[in-house]
């Protein structure tokens, strides 16, 4: 609950495909407009919703995970549930169109 | 329901955030609603603006318009990051509804919801969307590090964009329908100086081949009607913008493209007390700096309508 949690390259099989509850990773770069532009949508879903954990991994300095997971374009959101992903939104989207999406891991 | 405002500006980017910082200054106390997901516009997947004046060394166009929008909130607009989902501009008093179902009113709205991306319209396109095909050259390009991909379009953007692409791949092919390009001469000599780009002339995508992930493109050529595959990992589609003016459909006249007509050189709509701006008038210009110097006519073009209709 609270704020978005960082993961890296190192941590993610821990943070993410460990974890008990359903994880939505925000994969983003800097360079990035419309990351920039989902990022605070991504603080509040994080603040309101306590049965999930909103994870960012900086695709610049963890290009590993984002490769291994076949990411071409940013933001994409997947969520993970028992390390495996259950949904994959791609591209920047207004708040209550994220949140129907998420809707079954909120 | 909350007070009625002095003016509503619907969208961001040059045209809407000008219109604020302007409309602000004017002491009208603007209420800008700048999109949740498209605020500062059409330059926010752009890296640098060149040609912005006043700007010697060139400007990041998300840095120029937090500069802007900055500016604005300087002299007290107030901007909500949220989208307006319906409008109702008849009457003395508009009325707007936005994403959270919260309605706001005002003597005068100034429209400047800009343009979106133009699709092919294939059916693959959609399909691999995100898996290869992309509109964001600045956000996708690093994906597609060593590898060989295209970019469909001839105007400043698709050459922008393809020029871009070639710090990251090993080669870019420019598909365009016809056999010169229409961008501005120093983007074309730019990209002819560039080894990296190569080019498809007088030549349309079909189609989009891949299973889970792009693989190549379909290509016809419009002077013999052949076709061939061109074997890609990813596709970047710069064919243009259509404007985002179906929330004013009905209220507003609009030509036969979906833009909002204006009278003259002004940027009043058929409505009293409605204003546009920016790329959703514009089919001529499109540029960061006109769209700036529309934005500030529509919040002089309002500021006189508020004060003769007092």
């Amino acid at each position: 609950m609270g704020a978005t949690k960082q993961v890296t390259d190192a941590s993610f099989a821990d943070d993410v495909l460990m974890s008990d509850k359903p994880v939505i990773v925000d994969f983003w770069a800097e360079w990035c407009g419309p990351c920039k532009m989902i990022a605070p949508i991504l603080e509040q879903i994080a603040s309101e919703n306590d049965g999930v954990v909103v994870a960012k991994l900086n695709v610049d300095e963890n290009p590993h995970t984002a490769a291994s997971y076949g990411i071409t374009s940013i933001p994409t959101m997947n969520v993970y549930q028992g390390g495996q992903i259950v949904k994959t939104i791609i591209g920047a989207k207004p708040k209550a169109a994220l949140l129907a999406d998420l809707a079954p891991y909120l | 329901m909350s007070e009625i405002r002095n003016v509503i500006i619907v969208g961001s980017g040059p045209a809407g955030y000008t219109a604020a910082v302007y409309a602000a200054r004017a002491q009208l106390a603007p209420l800008v609603f700048e999109g949740s997901v498209t605020a500062g516009g059409a330059l926010m997947n752009t890296t640098e603006v060149e040609n912005f004046p006043g700007f010697t060394d060139g400007i990041m166009g998300p840095q120029l318009m937090e500069q802007i929008r900055a500016q604005a909130v300087r002299f007290g607009a107030e901007l909500i990051t949220d989208d307006i989902v319906s409008m109702d501009l008849s009457g003395d008093v508009k009325t707007v509804v936005d994403g959270a179902g919260t309605t706001h009113q005002a003597r005068a709205v100034i429209l400047a919801m800009g343009s979106a991306y133009r699709e092919l319209g294939l059916p693959n396109e959609k399909r691999l969307s995100g898996h290869g095909v992309s509109w964001c050259a600045t956000c996708d390009g690093f994906f597609f590090r060593g590898q060989d991909i295209a970019v469909v379009g001839g105007g400043d953007s698709a050459i922008e964009e393809a020029t871009f692409l070639t710090r990251f791949a090993d080669t870019v092919t420019l598909v365009h329908r016809r056999d010169s390009l229409r961008a501005s001469k120093i983007m074309q000599e730019r990209a002819f100086a560039n080894d990296k780009l190569r080019f498809a002339w007088n030549s349309t995508v079909e189609d989009v081949v891949g299973d889970d992930k792009v693989s190549g493109i379909v290509l016809t050529d419009t002077v013999t009607g052949a076709s061939r595959e061109l074997p890609v990992t990813g596709l970047f589609v710069a064919i243009g913008h259509d404007p985002r003016s179906e929330l004013v459909k009905g209220q507003v006249d609009l030509d036969d493209e979906g833009y909002v007509v204006v009278q003259g050189r002004s940027t009043a709509t058929n409505v009293d007390g409605v204003f546009a701006c920016g790329d959703l008038v514009d089919h001529t210009y499109r540029q960061a700096i006109t769209a700036a110097g529309s934005g500030c006519a529509a919040a002089l073009d309002a500021e006189r309508f508020l004060a003769s209709s007092e």
